[in-house]
């Protein structure tokens, strides 16, 4: 593959990190370029959740470094992490959407409260409604979280996520606990905000099919529906799969490499495909 | 030996972390001005029913009791003087004061900890604001405003129980009652009496915050945390009752 002239978006420096003592990610280091995907699989307590939080600057490394837009977060105090993060969307496992807050005022909250973000007041609405239109929730401004389904809190933390207009959007297991139909739904989310607004995209998941829909499927915005990038004759989009396991690295890669492992653990992932 | 004394240290180190950095955040911006007042009405306004009951049925027992205790040495008409200085100087900020702890030492930490656990606090991280800034200084603000003003209508609702009872049963004047009761109160009583409920407020927000906050392990935890809470807060209340009512007893001796 040739050199890549993208810029650096997010580095990791032989990171680990502990709780009590206990390493949940050692020694991973990996970088992501500007107009990735990265998909990293990896079975529960394999540390996917830490890695992100790690990623946001919410967790610090107890060695090595992480560099986020070329700034090494671990050098910053939380008050100048807010202007790095202002940059960075995540969507939480479970949404993590404010209870006491309606859905407009969750997907309001970034715009707000991101001091280098600035949004003029009078704009908030006009960008709040855009969002939710994105994710297709455009009815539910006035109703809570609680009144919600999974699915559609799960959009709603989409659109919080991305109102901002971040380059960079980081995932948790996006499609974890909904049904078949629904997880594919958000899965078509997450590939039409990394082709519509060009996004560099970290997706972390325990499913293989979300890694595969990643990497050979692009949006459509005429169909409004998802095809195959082969079919639509476009460049492949630009996949990396990364495997974890207890906390190390064990895989790097593109599909192909990964489908050819022979690694019992790496190859278990990719047989869910069907 | 060591190991088992690290964690309450450094707990220890933690509440007054945080404590320090709530205290701060009064003098930072951004100022969360909604949020102290929302947090105004839940605790003050929503406590305001259980703390009227627990006044005026403190007065009322204290003026039953002292009633038989002063009939002894034949001078029952004191008991206004008795009723108000025990309710100003005790009673009144410390049944207060727990009854806030169970009612909302407990309610803070579910609170956090319910957002803890379901990563909203780190979400609120991630979304561009300091949790600390966000929930805890204005809770501890509206807590220190709040508990001062229902201590004082927990002392008036118990003073006026007191003399139902002194007119009602004992057979007082009013007039008589309410003098004693005037000129029972000094400056001391009334410092003390104030100085109490501001330092249990901090005890009642900030250990509900700091239980909240370092809530782990899923819905248990949350429960777990709001007995803690309140268990550690009522504890706390009647060490920093003892150490107040030590200075200034030994400063009305001077």
């Amino acid at each position: 593959m040739p050199e890549t002239p993208s810029p650096s978006i997010l580095r990791f420096e032989n990171v680990t990190v502990s709780f009590d003592g206990e390493p949940v990610l050692r020694d991973v280091s990996f970088e992501a370029f500007e107009g990735e995907s990265r998909v990293i699989l990896g079975a529960a307590g394999s540390g996917k959740t830490v890695l992100l939080k790690t990623a946001l600057g919410l967790l610090r490394p107890d060695s090595g470094r992480v560099l986020a837009f070329g700034k090494d977060l671990g050098a910053m105090r939380e008050a100048q992490l807010f202007e790095i993060r202002s940059r960075i969307g995540m969507l939480f496992q479970e949404s993590a959407l404010f209870d006491s807050l309606s859905i407009e005022q969750n997907v309001a909250y970034p715009l707000l409260n991101q001091k280098s973000i600035r949004c003029p007041a009078s704009e908030v609405h006009g960008r709040v409604e855009e969002a939710l239109d994105f994710v297709e929730l455009g009815g539910t401004l006035e109703k809570f979280p609680s009144e919600l389904s999974g699915g559609m809190r799960r959009r709603a933390g989409i659109a919080r996520a991305v109102v901002t207009k971040p380059p960079l959007v980081l995932y948790d297991s996006p499609s974890a606990g909904l049904d078949p139909i629904t997880a594919h739904t958000i899965m078509a989310l997450l590939i039409k905000e990394r082709d519509m607004a060009q996004t560099t995209t970290i997706l972390v998941t325990y499913r293989y099919q979300d890694g595969n829909l990643m990497a050979n499927f692009r949006y459509n915005s005429k169909q409004g529906r998802l095809e195959p990038a082969r079919q639509s004759g476009g460049p492949l989009p630009r996949t990396t799969f990364m495997v974890l396991r207890e906390g190390r690295l064990v895989f790097e890669g593109d599909q192909d490499r990964l489908e050819a492992t022979a690694d019992d653990y790496i190859s278990k992932f990719c047989k869910q495909r069907e | 030996m060591l190991d088992l004394l690290k964690e309450p240290v450094l707990a220890v180190q933690e509440f007054v972390v945080l404590g320090g950095s709530a205290f701060r955040n009064i003098f930072r911006k951004p100022h969360y001005l909604d949020d102290v007042i929302l947090q105004m009405d839940t605790i003050g306004v929503g406590s305001l029913v259980v703390v009227v009951l627990v006044g005026l049925f403190s007065g009322i027992v204290m003026a039953l009791q002292m009633s038989r205790a002063l009939a002894q040495y034949g001078e029952v008409e004191k008991t206004g003087t008795l009723v108000a200085i025990t309710l100003a100087r005790e009673l009144g900020p410390v049944l207060t004061a727990i009854m806030m702890a169970g009612r909302n030492s407990s309610g803070i930490a579910s609170e956090l900890g319910s957002m803890k656990v379901t990563e909203q606090i780190d979400a609120m991280r991630a979304l561009g604001t300091d949790p600390i800034q966000k929930l805890v200084t204005p809770r501890l603000e509206a807590t220190c405003f709040m508990l001062p003003l229902l201590t004082v209508i927990a002392d008036f609702v118990g003073l006026f129980g007191g003399w139902v009872i002194a007119v009602v049963k004992l057979n007082l004047t009013s007039r008589l009652y309410w003098n004693s009761a005037w000129q029972a109160l000094e400056w001391n009583d009334v410092a003390q009496g104030l100085l109490k409920p501001l330092v249990f407020a901090v005890v009642v927000s900030l250990m509900g915050c700091f239980y909240g906050l370092r809530t782990t392990g899923g819905t248990q935890g949350v429960g777990r945390s709001t007995t803690q809470a309140m268990v550690a807060a009522t504890i706390m209340i009647f060490i920093t009752d003892v150490m107040i009512t030590e200075f200034f007893v030994s400063q009305g001796a001077s």
